[in-house]
């Protein structure tokens, strides 16, 4: 029995050894399998959001022969003459045909009502093209976009798709002709939103969000790094300053909606501020990642050595000085990437927004900061929530430009981490 | 660094005295809050006023009829909304909330008819049901299928066992929660006509309506009827993923998704557009759009934004807004309503 007998330690070490390698082992799988699992989660999330978004990118358009008639356009009075009749016309002579009234109507339906715009502003540009007939590609309907793309499929009866058999000839014909191509969508980067798929972009909401995120930065970034700098620096420890910190470190948690409603309650009631104003949510992100920003920007204060500020105030410097000298330069790498970490949360937030009204219709893209506005995971939300199939594939698009300018700030982030921070 | 401080602190200040200024000398565009379910249609015209007028395109807000009812009374202000969005009429104590607040004057305008349908997969059959079925399979407490008046709690786990021509299926009925509208309006239109076939409980309901109401529209929560959340999009994509469940939403979601899924048949009538715009689908609610009489004037472009909604190229039968999935009025009805609208007649206060 080994009782009887003492082991000697290396006997004992050598015992066990096998068992504590295969813990380690088990200890690195484990770890490994944890990061593999979340790195396969994540490229299922990319995988799925850009197989059905990438789709979007490019949009369906049709060439038309449109007949820029004098007779329609009266030169004096451009912005009211009837450019869907123009539009109209030159579809139908596509498909001579047609005859009947009811089918002239839904020929006539292949082109999307923002086709009339794009000849609006064709003309509006150059009056001199009056008279002539002039080739373009306009924008296809949605319906039309769906079915190209294979997202209404073919092999169904009639009465369960969108396009009916008479509609997917014409296309067919179209396609034939060369008249129908996929280019890249330019409306989706350029316009607001829109209850037409095709004509629905990101514009105003990408806007929206710029202006958001401008005055969050303004004002939480130097309010948070003065009291960073205050709490950090001058305020003596006591019950009052722990009283504080404790309550810094609990707003950090508050779930956003609550913020909303503060803001609800103060700016919009009390100060009368504008409901849907871009303004308006930026003062309550700026609430919101307040925390945030001071958390970090204390946490990069107190890891500057404290030889730094007595080798300056052992030369003479004031408090006042060695902060701003020699203290803040140091620290701030670490609080501008707790600033841009706030700041990429601020940007994907949606439910204190919903409280003060910019969840909203907004066609025009806002120019300024009292416009109405709303934001990209809004539009995000709202497009969802839509029951045109063309939706479907434009939310997926909207997740990947929301996706890359998080991935963007992140990684700015990083680099300035990388490019300032000193070690000591 | 100070320097900088300085400057931001300043921008940041300017830009609030700059946007308080503005709020103070009024709008000039009009605001709408409101239903979900009409929002897609009062965008469409929204979108179509402000491109083809002189008018700013109006601001939609999706708040839910009860939470735009809140916003839209209160107060007469130019700062509140002109326009509330409502999928049901509104209700005797929001009027009174409105008038405490100053809002005297509201003009209601009935704009069209939604349906709500329950459907499934198209890989299932479709499923021939009527309202005594749906009250069975759905409510909370139901008279006890051993014959009396007892109400026991829903002992029911199969379609069969409710009706027995139905198909030996799970109930699985995905659907809205209790806070929305399409919710309210199935519970009231499915659910209490269900119920009133059992004499027992009719009577119930001129003796003690408060429990009527809890019978007939309380919800099983054991499982068979699941919350999906508010939005319908995610409703068809579990119905197809599971065939063997129901789904409850608007029509809308069915017209755009007709090679999916299918609308199950309600006392004989199959939810179709026909059928709903003549009134013979059973399920079908009006929807509404309130005005502030006051508004008018004050915002630029409240009447015009009106006649376009009920111009017949907007809510007309091949109006843009019947593409949208809005069931029309008929034709009388349009023109009675569209006179109303224009003349701004106000609502009475009696109901």
């Amino acid at each position: 029995m080994s009782e009887a007998r003492p082991m000697s330690t290396m006997a004992r070490v050598n015992v066990g050894l096998a068992a504590r390698y295969r813990k380690e082992r088990r200890f690195k799988f484990f770890g490994l399998a944890a990061i593999v699992a979340s790195l396969m989660f994540l490229a299922l999330l990319l995988a799925s959001i850009t197989a059905k978004g990438y789709t979007a990118f490019r949009q369906t358009e049709i060439l038309l022969d449109i007949h820029l008639d004098p007779a329609v356009l009266d030169v004096n009075n451009l912005a009211t003459a009837n450019y869907a009749a123009l539009v109209r016309d030159s579809v139908q002579t596509l498909f001579p045909r047609v005859e009947n009234r009811q089918d002239k109507r839904i020929v006539a339906k292949l082109a999307s009502t923002g086709a009339a715009y794009q000849v609006q502003d064709m003309v509006m540009n150059k009056p001199e093209l009056i008279g002539s007939v002039k080739s373009v590609w306009v924008l296809a309907d949605d319906e039309v976009d769906m079915f190209i793309k294979g997202h209404i499929p073919r092999n169904v009866p009639e009465s369960e798709r969108r396009i009916s058999d008479q509609q997917a000839a014409w296309i067919d014909q179209l396609t034939a002709a060369g008249r129908l191509q996929l280019a890249f969508n330019t409306t989706f980067f350029q316009a607001g939103d829109s209850r037409e798929p095709e004509l629905a972009g990101i514009r105003g909401a990408a806007m929206g969000s710029f202006f958001t995120l401008v005055v969050t930065l303004v004002l939480s970034f130097p309010i948070g790094v003065a009291a960073a700098v205050y709490l950090e620096e001058f305020a003596p420890k006591n019950r009052w300053t722990d009283l504080i910190e404790v309550n810094i470190n609990n707003l950090a948690a508050i779930p956003s909606i609550v913020f909303g409603l503060l803001g609800l309650a103060v700016f919009l009631n009390f100060m009368n501020l504008p409901r849907s104003a871009s303004l308006v949510g930026g003062l309550v992100l700026t609430l919101m990642t307040l925390p945030t920003i001071i958390i970090a920007s204390r946490a990069s204060l107190k890891s500057v050595p404290p030889s730094i500020r007595e080798a300056a105030l052992g030369v003479g410097a004031s408090q006042v000085q060695t902060i701003v000298h020699h203290v803040l330069p140091l620290a701030m790498p670490g609080m501008m990437t707790g600033a841009i970490i706030g700041m990429a949360r601020a940007l994907g937030e949606t439910a204190p927004l919903l409280m003060i009204g910019m969840v909203a219709f907004i066609v025009d893209v806002p120019h300024g900061f009292s416009d109405p506005a709303t934001v990209l995971p809004v539009q995000i939300y709202l497009w969802a929530d839509s029951p045109e199939r063309a939706f479907v594939e434009r939310t997926s698009a909207a997740i990947m430009v929301l996706l890359l300018l998080l991935l963007a700030m992140n990684a700015a982030a990083v680099f300035l981490r990388n490019k300032f921070e000193r070690r000591w | 660094m100070q320097k900088i401080a300085r400057t931001l602190a300043a921008a940041a200040l300017f830009a609030g005295s700059a946007a308080s200024v503005q709020a103070a000398d009024g709008r000039d565009y009009i605001s709408i809050v409101g239903s979900s379910t009409v929002y897609p249609f009062s965008t469409a015209v929204a979108e179509q006023f402000g491109k083809t007028t002189k008018f700013k395109t109006p601001k939609i807000e999706s708040t839910g009829t009860g939470g735009g009812f809140k916003l839209f009374c209160a107060g007469a202000g130019v700062d509140t909304p002109d326009i509330a969005n409502a999928s049901r009429a509104i209700k005797k104590s929001e009027i009174e909330t409105c008038a405490k607040n100053g809002v005297t004057q509201i003009v209601e305008i009935k704009v069209g008819y939604d349906g709500i349908v329950l459907a499934n997969s198209k890989k299932a059959e479709q499923m021939q049901l009527s309202r005594k079925d749906i009250f069975l399979a759905l409510a909370k407490e139901v008279p006890s299928p051993e014959g009396g008046d007892q109400l026991v709690a829903n002992p029911y786990k199969t379609w069969k066992d409710v009706n027995p021509t139905l198909p030996a299926e799970k109930i699985e009925v995905l659907g809205p929660p209790p806070t929305s509208g399409t919710r309210d309006a199935f519970v009231e239109m499915v659910m209490d006509h269900g119920c009133e076939e059992f004499a027992a409980i009719k009577a119930l309901k001129s003796t003690d309506e408060k429990k009527f109401k809890a019978v007939c529209q309380t919800v099983r929560e054991d499982g068979a009827y699941i919350e999906a959340g508010e939005n319908d999009n995610l409703i068809v994509q579990k119905l197809e993923a599971n065939p063997k469940s129901l789904g409850i939403f608007g029509f809308s979601f069915l017209d755009q998704n007709a090679d999916k899924i299918q609308g199950s048949a309600i006392d004989g009538k199959a939810p179709d557009f026909e059928a709903i715009a003549e009134g013979k689908y059973p399920v079908s609610r009006p929807l509404f759009i309130y005005v502030k009489k006051d508004h008018v004037g004050k915002i630029p472009g409240i009447a015009e934004f009106l006649a376009e909604f009920t111009s017949d190229r907007a809510w007309g039968e091949q109006g843009y807004l019947a593409e949208k999935g809005l069931i029309p009025m008929p034709k009388d009805e349009q023109k009675a309503v569209a006179a109303d609208a224009k003349a701004l007649k106000a609502l009475s206060g009696k109901e």
